[in-house]
């Protein structure tokens, strides 16, 4: 294994095995146990586009490790503003650092940063193309959840047009075979080419507009923000924005064990009173992503997480 | 009008290469795909829409003095993947040769998608496309994955 571009790179008795060292890793993504498992290691952070949880976390899952980080930094300071390709960029990192975490408004990025280095190379985002590093923090936190990710009901609800992290999920969900329900407004449907192959590879998909009346038997309510920038037409916007506002008042009637996620930051999709609910799992969703951020940081610098983390580790 | 008219329209080129049984109407992108221009120096002789036993119509095309090479061929799968290739020497078929459509194109055609990485020019690395299906024919981005919309994509030959 290279790097995680897609969750084709990974199989689904890797993906188990990453959220098991995942788990054992929690004391430490905690700060209660220290185990500098990645000491002497670099982590490259090149962020070409905003991002808050991406990227802190990957920093703070090395920095737990005893690994180092080096950044990019802004955009408009580094070379891309005098129009260094991203071939060269990588290859400067690369020099530098044993692994690579990339956003990237563009998509092929991540695989094309793959093709051009020597290291491995994580995928924060390319365009509306994949984020398989969330994909596996969001496995994390409905395994935790339900204790298992097969055959589960999950609703992907909002823009799953331009939504990466629904894309790589669904792909992801329906390897574990789970029922898939995609809520979206028209123009923010799941792109056809996705849905047709989830359904060649055996998915069990429905595509609705409502999804209220979906939720009663769900297992988990995946809620993402309608990102007003990937629309280049402001109108267009206005007609789909709050499409859905989940209420606290709207979850009487659904499973006790469902859990709501969603990847943050949201807007309005998700009501306040959620928040105070035993379904709303977003915080620890967000959190989850140290710990697994952690785990694929071990997994691909070949570093095995020890079996008895307690024994191994040390107080701090 | 049997074939071995419509073969005719053309006289019999001495050396060269003559490529057969192009669909209809993709003659002048088959040209455009191996390169051959208005500046080529060499004499080229274009043949469109003559009836075929195998095809109903085709398009032929003979190139005077140049024999193209498999890889130059195998481009053409794009738009002529059945097409029949003869190098002719002397006057006489002196080989036959046809177009094959390899796991992957490699520097062909550019991505369709305008947000694809690969739509930065100055990015060196080879345009892919890995062939997902045959018949019918399905290409993919290789950075990207996305599905190519192959009326779109043969504007798009490097």
């Amino acid at each position: 294994m290279t790097g995680l571009i897609t969750m084709d790179d990974l199989t689904n008795e890797e993906i188990l095995e990453i959220l098991e060292d995942a788990d054992r890793l929690l004391p430490v993504a905690r700060g209660e146990l220290y185990l500098p498992l990645l000491q002497g290691r670099i982590l490259g952070n090149l962020f070409f586009e905003p991002s808050t949880r991406t990227r802190m976390s990957f920093e703070t899952a090395m920095k737990r490790l005893g690994g180092d980080v080096v950044n990019l930094g802004d955009v408009k300071t580094s070379s891309v503003v005098k129009g260094e390709t991203l071939f060269d960029t990588i290859q400067m990192v690369d020099g530098y650092t044993d692994i690579i975490a990339m956003r990237h408004p563009r998509q092929g990025a991540a695989q094309y940063a793959q093709d051009s280095a020597r290291v491995p190379i994580l995928n924060g985002g390319d365009g509306a193309g994949h984020h398989p590093t969330q994909t596996m923090l969001d496995l994390f936190t409905i395994k935790q959840a339900h204790g298992k990710l097969d055959g589960l009901k999950v609703i992907l609800a909002g823009d799953l047009r331009f939504g990466r992290t629904v894309h790589s999920l669904s792909h992801a969900l329906t390897r574990f075979g789970c029922e898939l329900v995609f809520a979206s407004p028209d123009i923010l449907k799941m792109p056809a080419e996705i849905v047709s192959d989830l359904k060649a590879h055996g998915g069990a998909i429905t595509e609705t507009e409502d999804l209220y009346s979906m939720m009663e038997d769900a297992d988990v309510v995946y809620m993402t923000r309608i990102q007003k920038e990937r629309f280049s037409d402001e109108d267009e916007y206005a007609k789909v924005a709050g499409a859905y506002k989940l209420h606290a008042n709207d979850l009487s009637d659904v499973k006790a064990g469902m859990i709501i996620m969603h990847p943050l930051p949201r807007v309005d999709e998700i009501h306040p009173s959620v928040d105070s609910t035993r379904h709303a799992r977003y915080f620890e969703q967000a959190f989850n992503g140290v710990v697994a951020r952690m785990a694929l940081l071990c997994k691909l610098l070949g570093v095995e997480v020890p079996a008895d983390v307690e024994k191994a580790g040390g107080a701090l | 009008m049997s074939n071995e008219h419509s073969m005719r329209r053309v006289t019999a080129i001495r050396n060269g290469t003559v490529i057969d049984h192009i669909p209809q109407g993709q003659a002048l992108a088959v040209l455009d795909m191996l390169g051959i221009s208005d500046a080529t120096s060499v004499p080229v002789s274009l043949v469109m829409n003559v009836p075929s036993k195998k095809m109903g119509n085709k398009d032929i095309i003979k190139v005077e003095d140049r024999e193209l090479t498999q890889g130059e061929l195998d481009r053409l799968a794009l738009v002529a993947p059945d097409a029949n290739v003869a190098i002719i020497r002397a006057y006489t078929v002196a080989e036959k040769m046809t177009i094959n459509l390899g796991d992957e194109m490699v520097n062909v055609v550019r991505c369709t998608m305008s947000n694809c990485i690969t739509s930065n020019l100055r990015e060196p690395l080879p345009h892919r496309m890995k062939v997902v299906s045959r018949d019918p024919l399905e290409l993919r981005c290789h950075y990207c994955g996305r599905p190519q919309d192959l009326v779109k994509l043969v504007k798009n030959v490097i």
